[in-house]
């Protein structure tokens, strides 16, 4: 077996099991309120950063606007989950519609930034994602969605001017306060699920035709164009199906509170998960999920800090990439790796002879 | 705009080709070709016409605009004046990609592989555009996929037999030799499945064993493959060994053009770069 099959199949293992951990200890009950609570986000941000390592892993771009992506599905799916409360009793099946509008709505967004971004050389792509995070930030606190048995209304200047019919009007998104009465239908399953998926679509497309363009333009561009690849193509196809991917995250998210606040998706949530993805490497997406998943629930853990908490989080930071970049730290796993090397190789040998 | 009414007729330049290729179409013709950065012209008046199998040598001094001219061919620069004529098809108004799709690769002086890549993926992405398959294929693993991915795996090893590399196809471009990375650009190259493959310097850095069995595998590329080598070269062995015509450029301009004997005793290229014959050996 190859390399990365064996990797790909090593990550469905860990949220498998991750799955199987959480749930026995769910329906058990040995578990706090707390952390209970954290399951959804800890998925929701494991796909955010594995989305993430996509843009800056695999094609080597930086995006500081990974929330803005985020904040797009999640509004939309919330608006659409509202909408079709009546229409699609089911849970799950409103859940699954939801997420799927998330996910295109965010790829247009994705396709609307890239396309003219995508096209220049250099840092360029950074500055237009932090300037997108902020717009799209401002925008949805002016934005007033409701719905009545005529249909969506929308407005950008207050709830009033929404028009709504008093008997049957519901307001979903209210400006600042953000989506209100949404119906909590995220569940854990789901959750784990959306994680699959995506760990399906990163994997099997890197490791495709598309994914081997997309890793040879991040390595060498010049060459990358005079073997006859579509620079901007390939880079606009990664850069999208990672803001599809995130749009999916964030309406799974936001339908796991009863409010969203826009607020909620600001630079800061663009930068965390940047944090999970070079904390856990790279390019590399075991290390994203573990990350991802870590870095989640630590502040909770943390807790018992208090006041303390966010300094000895940021303590934990500095120690991981010193650990992880330690010449030392380094020079001990490559001799293990080896060694370990040696060891199957002997036990090989010795098949060979008998 | 004046002189609206003078007629340009096109007048066979003093080009010539192997007899071999004579009656087949030309792979490259150029005319009056060159290139302007600000007020330096880098590249004036070249004209080249290259036959369908032949090996033509570019040689010069450093800083002769070789290099230039290869950028130029490839369209990494957009040409100040000239024509390129690729196939008979004007390249005017063209970019990298679609030059290459038309039937030039190369390689590149300073080596560009795709360092993170295996051997194999390297070589693969220079079959690129001839897989056939898209990208829902790929993500949810359709028997095209597989069918595709396996023939452009075979199609791989069997071009990195050409260089005896098979071997080494797991391992990544970067951690490879020098030598045989310059080996692995050629495969790349070859996988596009060029009509004309540029060598910019693809003997630099190798000792002189395995310039001689890169001289060999140049013809070899030629007679399996069927297509013209252009290639700029300081090793005079392998330019005189294996060229079957050469062009000597200097200061961006043509001084000399023909046969390697030709220009071998060219008083103007042995002044200009080959230096007194004593020297040479």
């Amino acid at each position: 077996m190859k390399k990365h099959t064996k990797n790909s199949f090593l990550n469905y293992g860990i949220i498998i099991l991750f799955f199987v951990i959480f749930q026995t200890l769910v329906s058990t009950k040995h578990i706090s309120n707390s952390l209970q609570g954290q399951l959804i986000p800890i998925c929701v941000y494991i796909v955010m950063a594995l989305s993430l390592n996509l843009v800056v892993g695999i094609s080597g771009e930086l995006s500081l606007g990974h929330a803005g992506f985020m904040s797009v599905g999640a509004f939309s799916g919330v608006i659409v989950s509202t909408a079709l409360k009546h229409s699609v009793e089911n849970g799950a099946l409103r859940l699954l519609i939801a997420v799927i509008v998330g996910a295109i709505i965010a790829s247009v967004a994705g396709v609307i930034i890239g396309i003219p971004v995508l096209r220049l050389r250099g840092d360029y792509l950074a500055i237009v994602t932090l300037a997108f995070g902020e717009i799209i930030k401002n925008f949805l606190n002016v934005l007033y969605v409701g719905v009545d048995a005529k249909g969506l209304h929308f407005s950008l200047k207050d709830e009033a001017s929404l028009g709504l019919d008093i008997a049957t009007g519901t307001t979903i998104v209210n400006g600042p306060m953000g989506a209100v009465g949404i119906t909590k239908i995220s569940t854990f399953f789901s959750a784990i699920i959306l994680v699959i998926v995506t760990l399906f679509i990163i994997q099997n497309l890197v490791y495709s035709r598309t994914g081997r363009a997309i890793k040879a333009i991040r390595d060498n561009r010049i060459a990358a164009e005079a073997c006859g690849l579509n620079v901007t193509k390939y880079k606009l196809v990664a850069f999208v199906v990672s803001a599809a991917l995130a749009g999916s995250a964030g309406a799974l998210y936001a339908l796991n509170y009863s409010t969203v606040v826009p607020k909620k998706f600001d630079f800061n949530t663009s930068i965390l998960i940047l944090v999970f993805v070079v904390l856990g490497g790279i390019g590399n997406l075991t290390g994203s999920i573990i990350a991802a998943a870590l870095l989640t629930v630590l502040p909770e853990l943390l807790r018992a800090f208090s006041d303390y908490r966010m300094l000895v989080y940021a303590i934990v930071l500095i120690l991981v990439m010193l650990i992880t970049n330690n010449e030392k730290a380094r020079i001990l796993t490559t001799e293990f790796k080896y060694r370990l090397k040696i060891k199957k190789k002997s036990i090989g040998n010795k098949e060979v002879s008998e | 705009m004046p002189n609206k009414d003078i007629k340009l007729v096109s007048v066979p330049s003093p080009n010539f080709v192997p007899e071999r290729d004579l009656g087949k179409p030309l792979v490259l013709e150029v005319s009056h070709l060159g290139i302007d950065f600000g007020g330096l012209t880098a590249v004036d008046d070249f004209n080249m016409a290259i036959g369908a199998t032949e090996i033509a040598g570019l040689i010069g001094p450093n800083g002769a605009g070789k290099t230039t001219v290869f950028n130029l061919l490839t369209k990494v620069y957009q040409p100040t004046r000239g024509t390129i004529l690729l196939n008979g098809k004007d390249t005017a108004g063209m970019n990298t990609i679609q030059v290459n799709r038309e039937g030039i690769a190369r390689t590149f002086q300073n080596i560009r592989l795709f360092d993170s890549l295996t051997v194999e993926d390297n070589v693969k992405i220079g079959l690129h555009n001839s897989m056939n398959y898209h990208m829902y294929h790929g993500i949810l693993r359709l028997p095209k996929y597989w069918k595709e991915e396996k023939a452009a795996h075979e199609k791989a090893m069997d071009l990195l037999k050409i260089f005896d590399m098979e071997d080494m196809a797991n391992a990544k471009a970067g951690s490879l030799p020098y030598g045989a990375q310059r080996r692995l650009e050629i495969v790349r190259a070859l996988a596009t499945s060029p009509k004309l493959l540029l060598l910019d310097e693809p003997a630099a850095g190798m000792n002189p064993s395995e310039t001689a069995e890169l001289m060999e595998n140049i013809e070899k590329i030629r007679d399996t493959f069927q297509i013209a080598i252009m290639l700029i070269e300081h090793d005079m062995n392998l330019v005189m060994g294996v060229c079957e015509s050469i062009a000597v450029l200097n200061f961006g301009k043509i001084i000399a053009k023909g046969t390697p004997a030709e220009i071998q005793n060219n008083p103007q290229v042995i002044e200009a770069y080959l230096g007194a014959k004593k020297e040479e050996d």
